[in-house]
């Protein structure tokens, strides 16, 4: 008959998974800032991102043991993330976010369009990259449609590779190629649009 | 007749991607160092998506920090 008191395998066993939890939770927040990076993209403002973000580590620190040590932890990261954002997303109901093809333009418009507002006669690249502010480039991103966005979020900003940004969204890689393309000419545009006439 | 600028710029992306076949690639290096009406454009493009990730970047408020680390797991003594 026991008295109660765990065995030393068990004890054991026990500061295994402590130590194992402590790794995982400062490994975790090692990757804080890339996580809010992009949470800050995904969503429309400063204080939803940053609920995202908490969201997202209190739901990862409590399913820690579905994560297997050595694989990438900032996607699983941003898996949870994501799908916290599209619940968020459904819940609220988004727009729609399929874009009519006026929205779309060939891949050197808005260097065309920045170019002719240059006064120089052969202004090099540098010069015509001036004409775009950093304010300009977050109001464009925000206004690209959300299925397109979170492609450019996550391998643009997020610097994560195809393979990795077709787990996190749960969409074949094709998808994702696709979507970043026709996301970065949406963006494009919409700063070639946002430039005054 | 094709027109090369079209062409290149339909291959503009997946060559900074990396994603073209080796084939692609130098047939659209041959065209950029013969034009260097595409080569500006291809060179904007490169600088274009580095300044879009620094244009976007923001640091978290260390608020947040702060509530984050406080979700960590107390260590019993």
């Amino acid at each position: 008959m026991t008295d109660g008191a765990p065995s030393a395998a068990e004890t054991r066993r026990l500061g295994e998974e402590a130590r194992a939890r402590v790794r995982f939770e400062e490994e975790a927040l090692g990757l804080s800032d890339q996580v809010y990076r992009v949470a800050r993209r995904l969503a429309g403002s400063r204080e939803e991102a940053e609920d995202l973000v908490q969201q997202t580590y209190e739901r990862a620190f409590r399913s820690w043991r579905q994560y297997t040590p050595g694989t990438n932890l900032r996607a699983w990261l941003l898996r949870i993330l994501t799908n916290l954002n599209i619940d968020k997303g459904r819940r609220q109901q988004r727009t729609p976010q399929t874009t009519s093809l006026d929205n779309e333009a060939g891949d050197y418009y808005l260097y065309n369009k920045l170019e002719s507002q240059v006064p120089d006669e052969n202004p090099d690249e540098e010069r015509v990259l001036e004409k775009l502010s950093q304010d300009s480039i977050v109001d464009a991103l925000a206004e690209v449609p959300h299925d397109f966005r979170d492609v450019i979020v996550l391998v643009d900003i997020g610097e994560f590779s195809y393979a990795d940004a077709a787990q996190i969204l749960d969409v074949p890689i094709g998808t994702v190629m696709s979507r970043l393309h026709r996301g970065r000419r949406i963006l494009k545009k919409n700063l070639a649009d946002g430039v005054a006439a | 007749m094709i027109d090369w600028c079209d062409k290149c710029e339909e291959m503009m992306q997946p060559f900074l991607d990396g994603s073209l076949s080796d084939e692609e690639v130098e047939k659209a290096q041959h065209h950029l160092e013969l034009c260097s009406w595409c080569a500006k454009r291809f060179r904007f493009e490169e600088r274009l998506r580095h300044y879009v990730r620094v244009a976007v970047s923001e640091p978290m408020s260390p608020d947040l920090k702060a509530k984050l680390a406080a979700l960590r797991t107390p260590l019993e003594t």
